[in-house]
């Protein structure tokens, strides 16, 4: 495997990976638990969801983890952008502890520290599999 | 495997069901999105020379893309269905680091990565994080 570094600007999607999709999910889940139960039989009341606030800010902020999350992957394998899309849930945990002053358990800490070490250990090596016999993609092409 | 009896108010096999739902479309959407933009390329080239507007062409008349989307929408309604029956605490943690196990294994068998030591010791660690913070 050659090692393909990655440009500041490619750093910075993956930094949007991991911010946006922590941040839609608690919005996501600020809206839902709002909402009374949804059944089996009624599952239009979940489309109609959509349109509620916290929903709609939840959707947006996925929207932007989404078309960050697919220029990653034009670029890096799976495996390499994945453990970004984790990180976010470290972010979060130190923006609770340093911004909103949260008490952070000893396990939470143990779970940053883990997150962390994962990441790294992905960031370290290559991003992207060389194949050595593959079509050529229309990117390539275009930069031909 | 034992599980809980009860998972505020949810049957636990009913609730480990709905998780699987989620994990199982995640899985099958992201394999599909990431085989998607393999075959399509760098899309800063791709925007470079013909613009945004080429970007999104040439990524949403991908049909793997397509299917990838699909599968996607199926993970996020199963997602907001399991948010209602049960608590973020348990839905995101357990979806997320399962989603993060069977993606490295889906992603070599399908995607044909090179999954080494390095990213498997990664996706172990960061399943194990995840873990540790939801509890």
């Amino acid at each position: 495997m050659a090692h393909h570094r990655l440009s500041p600007r490619q750093y910075l999607i993956l930094g949007l990976v991991a911010f946006c999709a922590p941040l839609g999910d608690a919005c996501l889940s600020r809206g839902m638990t709002g909402l009374p139960p949804i059944s089996f039989s009624h599952p239009q009341t979940l489309v109609a969801a959509i349109f509620t606030p916290w929903i709609a800010l939840g959707i947006s902020l996925l929207i932007g983890f989404f078309a960050s999350y697919l220029t990653a992957l034009s670029w890096a394998d799976l495996t390499f952008v994945l453990p970004a899309t984790a990180f976010g849930n470290v972010i979060v945990e130190l923006l609770a502890r340093f911004w909103l002053r949260e008490p952070i358990s000893v396990q939470r800490w143990i779970g940053v520290a883990l997150i962390t070490v994962g990441v790294s250990f992905v960031a370290q090596g290559p991003s992207l599999t060389e194949r050595p016999e593959r079509e050529t993609t229309p990117a390539e092409e275009i930069a031909q | 495997m034992t599980l809980p009896s009860s998972i505020a108010g949810v049957n636990a096999w009913t609730a480990a069901g709905m998780i699987a739902a989620i994990v199982l479309a995640s899985t099958t959407g992201e394999v599909l999105m990431a085989a998607a933009m393999q075959s399509i390329g760098d899309l800063d080239v791709i925007r470079a020379t013909s613009g945004l507007r080429g970007a999104i062409r040439a990524v949403t008349t991908s049909p793997k893309f397509l299917c990838g989307i699909f599968f996607l929408a199926l993970a996020f309604f199963s997602l907001l269905f399991a948010l209602n029956h049960l608590a973020l605490s348990l839905v995101a943690p357990a979806s997320a680091s399962l989603t993060l196990v069977t993606n490295a294994i889906a992603a070599k068998f399908f995607l044909k990565e090179n999954v080494d030591h390095r990213r498997w010791t990664a996706a172990a660690l960061v399943c194990l994080g995840v873990y540790f913070l939801a509890h």
